[in-house]
């Protein structure tokens, strides 16, 4: 969550577009959450501005310009992989590049050619 | 936010009036850091030399510092407050996800001030705060259980803290612990009572703010120094892989291991509750702070059967590390390890400081033996490795039953003064001590430490450094001369404030690194001016609450069971104290 927030050069978790939460406090472990990429995406479904686009490869772009920040996208998502910014009042939607994974030193993280 | 304008913001909490509000003191972050430098002053500002530490007269201070997020492993908080174990200024440190929250809630520093007149719970989600009624959490068996609840009726999930206590604290046992994240804690010299005393059940931060920084790009670049230092650092790894709990065997093997109370300083029964037999066989899970990439919480997972039917279990996730290892085994000679986690899960239900409670333990298990205390006042039979006994003995602390237990809930020294067997109440300016019986650096640390822990300099690794390079003691004059060197750069690193684990990674070089994004000049000369400066002013403080060195009881044990150094001379102790004396009264008279 610091090294996605960070690509924007901001400490802190407010940019991050994954979730790192505990599964039920810290002694059952943590999960993860992170954008399938899905390939017919419900977020970008929903969105009245089409403020998602479909990217190549799965997932979406966001046109932040487009998004009027109503949140739908948000519900949308059953894992919860479209995080918030509240600072601007819009999603944060990730963008696959894969930063996180080098600051992952447990290989929980990787990145994958997709086919 | 700004990063230090953020930092600068102080929230003050006032748990009599219900209220709070956030004063930016950005003298106090300019001058002293954060952390405990910072938490030093307003500890200063808000607690009358003669309050009483369970009154609402004492404030309990939560402080971060400029690293604290922005670094790897700077992800712990500094908590200070008068100590109702010992009466003096104190602190106790502890991370989870403390600190971070508090960090990006927007503070450096979270002061608490008054009492509640019924059980409240303090929620503070960036800049909102809410006082809301605990009475139903208040009694609850285990802290665990408080933890799960709050977890689903407050927000944040993922960006939030939990700190909360249990019957210990509510029942003002003076060595009550804070809880963060189920398995960190504020566990010495007793916040849990504190907290108890104003009947603050729990304070939950929720921190989803970023902060900027100046320089970005050298951010990025140091930032990935300094990670690279901690990933493959082979100190780091030593954390990650067996824990603390690795120290076991090594303390065993030069004689060192406190055991039955310090009569021995090995212990039979060291490798069946060794950090390598735990990791193959009850080892269920690690976990890390957040902020932090190594990964030092082990966590045992603990297969018991219910008592009335066959078939039925419960597992439970317990998190052990060098410290409840000596105290609760082999201090106590529980040899056991399904016994040993039976044990340490009963102290965390109750929210008691692991180490205190162990110390209490063998005292007790000793002046029984030698006929001191009987059955009457212990309700129970008690013998070395008895661990069944000893959770019974657990419960009482908490529930109080009868005199004999409300003294004992004040600590080993009143007990000890009370019943007598003082000789081996191992307490050091009434703080019961950590896990290491190494030789006469670490007993002068304890003594003149200024919060009598291990942890204040270290000195246990100075005895094993002396053994390991075949040097001779210094004299007792170099020998405090170090361990101050080394307390006053630990001023630093938790003014800063970083895990104490990384000390080995923020080294003076590193650490004046750290601060060129910020664009802020520190150089390493200024850093170790500031931490003996914070040093004298801790000291300072606890000299006008009435601490005088040259008073201090030494434990007999501790002079008579051998160390690899041989049996420690209470005259080169006392020597040590004599000069540390005169040193601080030197520096507070030229400080006028």
């Amino acid at each position: 969550m610091l090294a996605c927030s960070r690509r924007f050069g901001v400490v802190g978790h407010s940019k991050s577009a994954i979730w790192v939460r505990s599964a039920g406090g810290f002694e059952r472990g943590f999960t993860l959450v992170v954008c399938r990429a899905c390939r017919d995406p419900p977020c970008a479904r929903v969105c009245p501005t089409k403020a998602l686009k479909l990217r190549e490869g799965g997932g979406v772009i966001l046109e932040p310009t487009k998004c009027i920040g109503c949140g739908l996208c948000r519900e949308a998502c059953d894992i919860g992989a479209v995080m918030w910014d509240y600072e601007f009042g819009k999603p944060v939607i990730c963008v696959h590049c894969g930063l996180c994974v080098n600051y992952c030193p447990h290989s929980v993280l990787s990145l994958e050619e997709v086919v | 936010m700004d990063w230090f304008k953020s930092l600068s913001n102080v929230l003050y909490v006032d748990l009599t009036r219900k209220t709070y509000w956030v004063e930016s003191r950005e003298d106090l972050f300019s001058k002293w850091l954060g952390g405990i430098g910072v938490a030093t002053q307003l500890y200063k500002e808000e607690v009358p030399k003669n309050a009483d530490p369970l009154s609402s007269e004492n404030t309990i201070i939560f402080a971060v510092g400029p690293l604290t997020g922005v670094y790897p492993l700077a992800s712990k908080t500094v908590a200070v407050f008068k100590s109702p174990l010992n009466n003096y200024f104190s602190e106790s440190h502890a991370g989870g996800r403390s600190a971070l929250a508090i960090r990006f809630a927007g503070y450096g520093a979270i002061v608490i001030r008054g009492s509640s007149d019924r059980p409240v719970y303090v929620v503070v989600e960036d800049e909102k705060v809410r006082f809301r009624d605990a009475s139903v959490l208040w009694g609850m068996r285990s802290t665990e259980t408080v933890g799960r609840i709050l977890r689903e009726v407050t927000p944040g999930s993922g960006h939030r803290a939990i700190m909360r206590i249990g019957r210990a604290g509510e029942n003002l046992v003076r060595y009550a612990s804070v809880v963060t994240e189920t398995y960190r804690h504020f566990g010495r010299l007793g916040l849990g009572a504190v907290f108890g005393a104003k009947k603050l059940k729990a304070l939950i931060i929720v921190g989803r703010k970023g902060l900027s920084i100046p320089d970005i790009p050298t951010y990025r670049a140091v930032y990935d120094e300094v990670y690279n230092l901690a990933v493959k650092s082979p100190a780091m790894k030593k954390y990650h892989d067996l824990g603390t709990a690795a120290n076991i065997l090594v303390l065993n093997s030069i004689k060192a291991l406190p055991t039955r109370n310090f009569s021995s300083g090995t212990f039979e029964g060291a490798e069946e509750i060794s950090g390598e037999k735990l990791a193959e066989t009850v080892l269920a899970r690690r976990v890390a702070c957040a902020g932090c990439p190594t990964a030092c919480i082990h966590i045992a997972a603990l297969r018991e059967p219910y008592p009335e039917e066959p078939y039925f279990y419960k597992i439970k996730f317990i998190s052990y590390d060098h410290e409840p290892l000596y105290s609760l085994a082999t201090n106590l000679g529980v040899s056991s390890r399904e016994g040993f986690l039976k044990l340490l899960d009963a102290v965390e239900e109750e929210g008691l400081d692991a180490i205190s409670t162990g110390v209490i333990l063998a005292w007790a298990t000793e002046a029984y033996l030698n006929g001191l205390i009987t059955e009457k006042e212990l309700l129970t039979k008690l013998s070395w490795g008895d661990y069944e006994s000893y959770i019974k003995v657990v419960r009482n602390i908490v529930r109080q039953p009868n005199d004999f237990y409300k003294t004992m809930a004040l600590g080993v020294e009143e007990v000890a003064k009370k019943y007598g067997g003082l000789e081996y109440a191992m307490a050091f300016n009434k703080v019961e001590p950590a896990g290491y019986h190494t030789g006469p650096l670490y007993v002068i640390s304890l003594l003149i430490g200024s919060r009598h822990s291990h942890l204040d300099s270290g000195a246990y690794s100075m005895d094993q450094e002396l053994l390991a390079t075949k040097k001779p003691l210094p004299t007792p004059q170099e020998a405090v001369e170090r361990i101050i060197e080394e307390e006053s750069w630990r001023q630093v690193l938790t003014s800063l404030v970083v895990c104490l684990f990384a000390r080995g990674i923020y080294k003076p070089e590193v650490v004046e690194k750290c601060f060129k994004p910020l664009k802020r000049e520190v150089s390493v000369e200024d850093l170790k001016r500031l931490g003996r400066e914070i040093l004298i002013e801790k000291q300072k403080i606890k000299f006008s609450e009435g601490f005088n060195p040259l008073n201090i009881r030494i434990p007999k044990r501790v002079l008579e069971t051998p160390t690899p150094h041989g049996v420690i001379s209470e005259d080169y102790v006392r020597e040590a104290l004599n000069y540390f004396n005169l040193m601080i009264n030197i520096s507070l008279k030229l400080k006028g």
